[in-house]
């Protein structure tokens, strides 16, 4: 959900819209803003899952540190969404459809 | 990789967040070639989400929002002709050289004066469930409400009930959202009254003495348990109690960003009250490596307002030990800049900051 109106902000500028693909979908993000927030205001929450347990991750830092909310973008693995801004025609995946293939060590 | 032909700076600043602007405006002022580098595509570091005004008297920006002082800092950057490298990270400090990652190249900077200004990043607290998504730093939520205009969640739950939690619990109703509750396992409001004010006179519920057991939901948030912290931390049983809450957010501290003093051999102070590892350092903010100084929440985590200050006294610190100005005038200037930090760190809110600091310059002394 988008932030259009605020108290003190005023009004949301929009900046140039543009397609981008999340997992074959395609969406509308705001040119330059983080791939994780153009995929939470679409409300895509869930970003990847882990390898081994396939627990589903999503963003938690913010500032590119934490690595959780990594996907797969324009083919380059591990790419950290929240400070990552989107270009337009970006074909971001998850592994969400991938079969887990590490079992337990 | 083929590293590039050296570039050559007397001043050369990790971080173009508060207190790196502010060394690198000082140090510019006073002649200094400066560079400022950062990782992040804009600079500012955690400003531009503040939209907060800012505490404190005049000489310290009161009543001005983060987002302007920011602004003030870049304007002022660029007129005293401070060169600044963005989306350029710094891996890599080894003596008096600075080892960048820039344009997917490897770049050496040869600096007389190093500032490292890398700022804290967000504690994290592990519940049952903390993993799922939905559960997110404050700062991060911040970032996302008030810079990129997103909501991440509709109903959240803070954790924690310092000044950050509180104000972005604040923010996050400005933002449109629903804030069930601020949930804080102290018995006391750690953050501001007049914040914690804001949002108890906006309807949300500051739960002290209550923790989050666990955040459950398929696949992503959709509830969290609170429970009473009885004596020895231990939850009260029978306490608990559920909120339909489908995000959360961390305000539990941060850690200062010391990476890159670890690695190039500083000596380091353990501080509970300060975040963690400081580096230390004497009272112009250097380090136990002559030529490195440390600036901000590195040096123990406080505020925006403290990070410039510290900033500004080691760009003057670090222009007069390059004999880039007279000592006498360096020595004037740097008395101004602390006698304004000790106004940030008066009053009860500042004691244990104020205490903690103290000790670290009195280790300095005792070498």
């Amino acid at each position: 959900m988008r932030v259009e109106k605020h108290p003190v902000l005023g009004d949301r500028e929009v900046g140039r819209l543009v397609a981008v693909r999340v997992d074959g979908r395609e969406i509308v993000a705001v040119e330059g803003e983080p791939i994780a927030a153009a995929l939470l205001a679409q409300g895509i929450r869930v970003m990847r899952k882990t390898p081994r347990f396939g627990e589903p991750r999503g963003i938690f830092c913010g500032i590119g540190r934490c690595t959780d909310c990594i996907m797969t973008v324009d083919g380059v693995p591990n790419v950290r969404t929240c400070v990552t801004p989107v270009r337009e025609g970006m074909v971001i995946t998850s592994n969400l459809q991938e079969e887990i293939k590490h079992g337990p060590r | 990789m083929v590293p590039d032909k050296m570039t050559v700076y007397d001043v050369v600043i990790v971080g173009a967040g508060p207190a790196g602007l502010a060394a690198a405006i000082e140090a510019s002022k006073r002649g200094a070639r400066t560079l400022v580098v950062d990782e992040n595509g804009k600079p500012g570091g955690q400003l531009f989400k503040q939209i907060h005004k800012f505490f404190g008297s005049h000489e310290h920006r009161a009543g001005v929002r983060g987002y302007e002082i920011g602004r003030q800092l870049l304007d002022d950057a660029e007129k005293t002709g401070v060169s600044t490298w963005l989306d350029s990270a710094v891996h890599g400090l080894f003596e008096n050289r600075v080892a960048v990652l820039r344009e997917g190249r490897q770049k050496t900077v040869q600096a007389a004066k190093i500032i490292i200004a890398t700022g804290a990043s967000e504690n994290a607290v592990a519940f049952p469930g903390s993993t799922l998504p939905g559960v997110m730093g404050a700062g991060a939520i911040q970032t996302m409400i008030n810079v990129h205009r997103v909501l991440p969640g509709k109903r959240f739950v803070m954790l924690g009930s310092g000044n950050v939690g509180l104000i972005v619990s604040y923010q996050l109703l400005q933002a449109g959202a629903e804030v069930l509750a601020v949930v804080e396992a102290l018995p006391a409001i750690g953050g501001y009254g007049v914040h914690a004010a804001k949002i108890r006179r906006a309807g949300v519920p500051i739960l002290v003495g209550t923790t989050i057991t666990r955040a459950f939901g398929d696949g992503r948030l959709e509830g969290v348990t609170l429970g009473s912290v009885a004596s020895g931390g231990k939850v009260a049983a029978g306490s608990e109690r559920t909120l339909a809450a489908d995000t959360v957010g961390l305000a539990v501290g941060l850690t200062p960003l010391a990476e890159l003093a670890w690695m190039a051999g500083c000596e380091f102070v353990f501080s509970p009250k300060l975040g963690g590892h400081v580096p230390l350092h004497d009272e112009n903010m250097r380090t136990t490596l002559p030529d490195i100084y440390v600036a901000g929440d590195i040096t123990g985590v406080e505020e925006a307002s403290t990070a410039m200050e510290e900033g500004r006294l080691a760009g003057i610190a670090a222009a007069g030990s390059l004999g880039l100005v007279d000592s006498s005038s360096a020595e004037i200037d740097k008395s101004a800049v602390r006698r304004r930090i000790e106004t940030l760190r008066s009053g009860p809110f500042g004691e244990g900051r104020r205490t903690a600091k103290a000790e670290i310059l009195s280790k300095w002394a005792q070498g």
